[in-house]
């Protein structure tokens, strides 16, 4: 078996005397979609900020492609090919669009000049259909928009795992509709992706494997099909409801 | 793409201007020019850190007056005056640098306070080391030979000199890497880090280069006016008065700092000037209505949209096929 493109060894993290994560383990393997769900608190985003060197961990190991990494600064993640999107988008505000994923292209997508930056900022606005708004300022963008921004920046930076942090909290409908056809596309170039998710629709629509969060462990990981079926994760974060109605759609085909 | 060219031929004309003093106006002229272009280069100094990266510093007066002092002894040691000058930007640079890994820690007001805190620190130093530094009596550089007319003519094209430097050096850094860097920290840093950038060294580079040519302007100064003390050379108006010239220009552009320095320098005399009694009260008012209206400075004024983006060709991608 090939080594796992991320590793994490009994991770923990605790801030003072609050634990917010305790004893995570998992592997990912390259190429797949991967969910990680849980309630709010559960420590879902202190989880990504610990893999990509925001956080430092109080204890345990991450392994990126097999190296190291649990000590990496979150500019040393980026130009590693680990990179994210936050739940709370962060762009450059008083740059365009254009800029703005170029800033990924030239600093984390390791290109060597400004103008090739820029050609590869272009591909990838292209990608995310953000073509029409490249000379807009980051500020004047839609949430929808903004969040796709988010996208093509990391996308920009030349990805071997990408996390989405609640890429499509906040959307409507059809934003997401669209936000899951392009989650798809990225997942078609080969990148394994982590989606942290509250909508089940992108969830059971999406992910190979789920990993389910609750007070800072991890108490399921499996195929979305036998989770929405666990006990545990029905109680801490389902709802009785929520499970009948996929025990149903199973049945009924 | 005249549009993009016009600026740098005005500030080429500003440059033949400020230097040709000497050959059709008097000592007083000349001496405002000279004026004119050391301010130009401090604020041009100030821009890296203050403007494309967003770190309020307050550290101009430690750099010009720790230049001033290293140019001095180095002169009064026998060394010749330019290579005085060289020595006072190098140590002030490794002084940046090194000063820069501490404070650079600080974002905000933490840092504008302590980067304050600087300018008083050196000066007690200076001021309490008097075997080295002669202490509050001050210290005799070495005078320039030839007359009064010869040594102004030397000192305004040393410092129009310089000018041209720092700005040559800022027009690199605009197009360079390390400029895009710098203005994605400006807007928001925790971002800049996780697009890859290295934000601690960009920071100390930024700090490093608003201090060099302090450091030579301040050894330059000092040569000029064959005397300095602590008081005069780590002066908290100084401090204070680069970054408003900066913001009264526009700040984070190219020609702001040019523009406000000017700007400033002119002002402060034609007050100085006229109202020898409220000078500093007028000019604080006239910098508190500039600063209250004009916001993003004289050169973001909307004149028709034009002086908008005049500091930053590469920020105008005109949309390509």
């Amino acid at each position: 078996m090939s080594t796992p493109i991320l590793k994490l060894d009994r991770v923990s993290k605790a801030f003072g005397g609050i634990h917010a994560l305790r004893q995570i383990s998992f592997a990912l393997e390259e190429g797949q979609i991967v969910a990680l769900i849980g309630p709010n608190g559960a420590g879902k985003t202190t989880l990504v900020n610990l893999i990509t060197g925001v956080h430092r961990a109080s204890g345990g190991r991450i392994a990126f492609r097999g190296t190291d990494v649990t000590r990496q600064r979150p500019f040393q993640a980026a130009r590693r090919g680990l990179t994210r999107t936050f739940q709370i988008v962060q762009p450059f505000p008083r740059m365009s669009v254009l800029e703005n994923v170029a800033a990924g292209a030239l600093f984390g997508g390791g290109h060597a000049g400004m103008d090739e930056a820029m050609a590869a900022a272009r591909e990838q606005l292209e990608f995310t259909g953000l073509s029409d708004l490249a000379d807009r300022p980051a500020s004047a963008l839609t949430l929808a928009a903004r969040k796709r921004l988010e996208l093509a920046k990391s996308l920009a930076m030349k990805p071997h795992l990408l996390m989405l942090d609640e890429v499509n909290a906040g959307l409507n409908s059809s934003e997401i509709d669209g936000a899951l056809a392009l989650i798809r596309s990225i997942a078609r170039r080969g990148i394994t992706i982590l989606v942290i998710e509250h909508v089940m629709k992108v969830i059971f629509s999406l992910a190979d494997r789920v990993l389910v969060l609750h007070h800072g462990e991890l108490i399921a990981d499996g195929v979305p099909s036998d989770i929405a079926g666990q006990q545990r994760v029905i109680e801490a974060y389902l709802g009785q409801k929520f499970a009948r109605r996929i025990a149903r759609a199973e049945t009924n085909g | 793409m005249i549009s993009r060219r016009w600026p740098y031929f005005l500030f080429a004309i500003w440059i033949l201007a400020l230097g040709s003093t000497p050959l059709w106006a008097g000592n007083y002229v000349v001496r405002l020019a000279i004026t004119i272009a050391m301010f130009t280069g401090l604020t041009l100094s100030w821009n890296f850190i203050g403007g494309f990266t967003g770190y309020p510093s307050f550290s101009t007066a430690a750099f010009f007056g720790l230049g001033s002092y290293v140019g001095a002894l180095a002169q009064r040691a026998g060394m010749p005056m330019v290579f005085a000058w060289a020595l006072a930007t190098l140590l002030v640079g490794l002084f940046a640098a090194a000063l820069g890994g501490i404070l650079l820690r600080l974002r905000g007001h933490y840092f504008a306070i302590g980067s304050i805190g600087v300018v008083e620190v050196v000066r007690l130093l200076i001021a309490s080391w008097g075997s080295f530094t002669g202490g509050g009596d001050g210290l005799n550089v070495p005078f320039v030979a030839g007359g009064p007319d010869v040594v102004a003519r030397i000192f305004l094209a040393a410092m129009v000199g310089i000018m041209v430097a720092v700005f040559a050096t800022t027009v690199g850094v605009d197009r360079s890497r390390l400029g895009f860097g710098l203005r994605c920290i400006q807007q928001n840093e925790d971002a800049a880090d996780m697009v890859g950038i290295n934000t601690t060294i960009y920071k100390i580079a930024a700090y490093t280069l608003s201090a060099l040519f302090c450091g030579t302007i301040g050894a330059a100064y000092a040569s000029w006016t064959g005397y300095i003390d602590p008081n005069e050379s780590f002066s908290i108006l100084m401090t204070i008065k680069v970054p408003v010239m900066c913001l009264l220009g526009g700040s984070g552009t190219i020609f702001g700092p040019v523009i406000g320095a000017a700007a400033f320098t002119l002002l402060e005399e034609f007050f100085w000037a006229n109202f020898l009694d409220y000078n500093r009260a007028i000019l604080g008012a006239v910098i508190v209505v500039l600063i209250f209206f004009l916001p993003g400075g004289l050169l973001r004024m909307p004149y028709r949209g034009l002086g908008t983006r005049i500091g930053r060709p590469w920020v105008q991608p005109k949309a390509a096929a």
